[in-house]
């Protein structure tokens, strides 16, 4: 009998029952916010239903809220759909008892990291939260991934999901990266790979020496862009780079129920015998900085790279998707990817707006400066994240450069904030997805990490990090 | 929810590959604290130009396809993000069914869970069924119980879907409801849990 995966392990100790072809599968945490959950509430109160695990749960307000002002309070913010939905929130968390950190409380930040730094995120546990980017939290292997608002209603009632098992599959990223590229990198070559719906149907775990010399916050950002390709979710067995991370936060356990923590983590990885349903291997130390040149994340380049032709596509779907990209970002076949003259720049997101992203970012912009026709704001994870930053000083390089150092929230990363890209502007962007209007109407996203970012920041254009490092 | 069970009507094709819910649904028709009114949100940067006024080219402007109740869609259709308000601005603008070569998960789910009905075709019935959505003829008829789509020409296509899957849109079943007949199993399974991993047991 063949071996287990690591996906295969987390699912069987979660299963509490069955009903028809479907599993009822056990949530250890509910992640929740402003956007996706008041229908939920709703639902539950016309139905009479209680929550059943508000300890299970917790609330961050990060989608809507602006990234300035946050320590005026909620009645401040001058969006009043926005307003309404974080007053709902916190009306919904009172009326449930879900611990909640509100905007301005220094807590609070993008839920995906906010549950990672207070330590509620762990091995071998399955998450959920009403939002794509979910699978962040499978970095620390955990079973995680985004769900729609019915089911956030679903598992506020009972604390469950019903679920039918993903297919397997192991991408081992081998090597050793050259200098400027990183886990952003791997994740839009992968991407780039297999495509957007390349995925589908699997949960996809990552390994190989390149992963496992990652830090937490650079496998969450790959775990995190699993959702590009598609996938249910992400996974990085749990090793001791995770339990270092864990040990200490506010949520981890805490003396001899640590060692027993411990225990029951390392029992989480795939066995040797285990059988994959596809597996796929990426040389990083031949990979270049990658960067987006169209408006789905597989439209991905090495930075060397020329726009691609659209009529070299192989099928007339991607013919007509590759014109109109093109067409959309206002870039034509054959030009360097360098041509293409940036309007903004935006450091944050889920994807990379912890302490590394911004260290990162910071150790290309120290004493440089952005070019004069660039507006460039950063936007830390959460209000801990800019906290040690600032104690690391790094928002003085970052205002120094000309950055704008804002409050944190997801920000322009889909702009359902003020923080929004005008028709026609250019972002270097370190977020997770350069759909079409997705910054803004008209907005024109190009993916990257944050080094290459505070690079086309400095350049004006988009720009190979190497010549900085 | 409102039952599926037999649809006639009007098919738009849209024949855009990876068409993600952020196009489906744009983020600022999200602040809403309601599953109602957002018809006006779906495709709107297609229907809409930025003055707000309908643009005559896209299919669903078009006045041969007024009141389409199915879309005949590219791969990869609803890929992106989780939010549940792109079935509910199909719903709100009268579509019950997409059909499509593939799906993003999260969007697949989420259509079960509000009666609108996801069918998954081979490619080349997808592109054979989008033809004819293009012509002059676009009344399709799909039926559950049998799990076809009958085309304008006569055409009538099987479709797979999960026995479960098909039975909760026949009946129009509450998730929540069904799941909660197995409290017993779910108290059993917490107290058990409570054993194995206390660390993660706090006071409510």
């Amino acid at each position: 009998m063949s071996g287990k995966t690591l996906y295969d392990k987390i699912w069987d100790a979660h299963v509490v029952g069955h009903d028809g072809e479907e599993t009822i599968l056990y949530i250890d945490l509910h992640l929740i916010h402003e956007v996706t959950t008041p229908q939920a509430f709703a639902g539950l109160r016309e139905a009479g239903r209680r929550v059943r695990r508000p300890d299970r749960t917790l609330a961050v307000a990060d989608h809507n809220v602006p990234t300035e002002g946050q320590a005026l309070g909620v009645d401040a913010v001058k969006d009043e759909e926005a307003r309404l939905q974080l007053q709902t929130l916190g009306r919904n968390v009172a009326w449930a008892g879900i611990e909640f950190f509100p905007m301005g409380d220094v807590r609070n930040g993008i839920v995906h990291v906010v549950g990672p730094e207070q330590g509620r995120t762990q091995p071998g546990m399955t998450i959920v939260c009403g939002d794509s980017h979910t699978s962040t939290h499978g970095a620390f292997g955990a079973l995680a991934h985004g769900i729609g608002t019915s089911e956030v209603e679903h598992v506020l009632a009972t604390q469950t999901l019903r679920q039918r098992k993903a297919k397997n599959m192991r991408v081992r990223f081998v090597g050793r990266p050259g200098p400027g590229v990183g886990p952003k990198d791997y994740a839009l070559a992968l991407i780039g790979l297999i495509g957007t719906a390349g995925g589908t149907g699997h949960v996809i775990e990552y390994a190989g020496e390149a992963v496992e010399a990652l830090s937490m916050e650079g496998r969450m950002t790959l775990c995190n862009l699993t959702i590009e390709a598609g996938a249910k979710a992400g996974l990085i067995a749990p090793d001791q780079t995770t339990y270092d991370y864990l040990q200490g936060r506010p949520s981890a356990p805490k003396g001899g129920a640590w060692e027993m923590a411990l225990d029951y983590w390392k029992s989480f990885f795939s066995d040797p015998d285990a059988g994959f349903d596809h597996e796929i291997e990426i040389d990083v130390s031949r990979l270049e900085p990658q960067v987006t040149w169209g408006t789905s994340p597989e439209d991905a380049l090495p930075i060397s790279g020329v726009v691609p032709d659209p009529d070299g596509f192989q099928s007339e779907d991607k013919r007509a998707a590759a014109h109109r990209a093109l067409d959309y970002m206002g870039l034509k076949a054959g030009q360097p990817i360098t041509e293409a003259r940036v309007d903004r720049v935006f450091i944050g997101s889920c994807t990379n707006s912890r302490i590394e992203d911004l260290r990162e970012a910071a150790a290309i912009l120290k004493g440089r400066t952005i070019a004069p026709h660039v507006s460039a704001m950063v936007a830390a994870g959460s209000g801990l994240v800019r906290e040690q930053a600032e104690a690391e000083g790094l928002d003085r390089i970052f205002i120094e450069a000309g950055f704008d150092w804002r409050e944190p929230g997801c920000s322009m990363c889909l702009g359902m904030n003020p923080d929004r890209l005008a028709p026609g502007e250019r972002c270097a962007s370190t977020s997770n997805r350069n759909f079409e209007g997705r910054q803004g109407r008209g907005g024109r996203t190009h993916l990257m990490s944050p080094a290459m970012a505070a690079a086309a920041a400095i350049k004006g254009h988009i720009a190979d990090v190497r010549e900085f490092v | 929810m409102q039952p599926f069970d037999k649809l006639e009507g009007r098919a738009a094709p849209l024949p855009i590959a990876n068409l993600d819910t952020d196009q489906l649904i744009p983020k600022q028709f999200l602040k809403t604290v309601d599953r109602k009114g957002l018809a006006r949100g779906l495709f709107y940067d297609f229907r809409f130009d930025f003055d707000g006024k309908p643009k005559p080219d896209f299919v669903l402007n078009q006045p041969a396809y007024q009141g389409t109740k199915i879309l005949v869609c590219g791969d990869n259709f609803g890929c992106g993000s989780s939010r549940e308000h792109a079935p509910w601005a199909l719903l709100d603008y009268g579509v019950r069914c997409v059909i499509a070569h593939s799906f993003g998960d999260i969007f697949y789910n989420n259509c079960f869970e509000n009666g609108l009905l996801p069918i998954r075709l081979l490619v080349d019935e997808v592109h054979a069924l989008m033809e004819e959505a293009r012509g002059g003829n676009h009344m399709f008829a799909i039926d559950l119980e049998a799990q076809t789509v009958t085309s304008p020409s006569g055409k009538v296509i099987h479709f797979d879907i999960h026995p479960g899957r098909k039975e909760k849109l026949l009946k129009g079943l509450d998730s929540i409801g069904e799941t909660l007949a197995h409290a017993p199993e779910i108290d059993r399974f917490e107290t058990a849990k409570g054993h194995q991993t206390p660390w993660l047991e706090r006071a409510s």
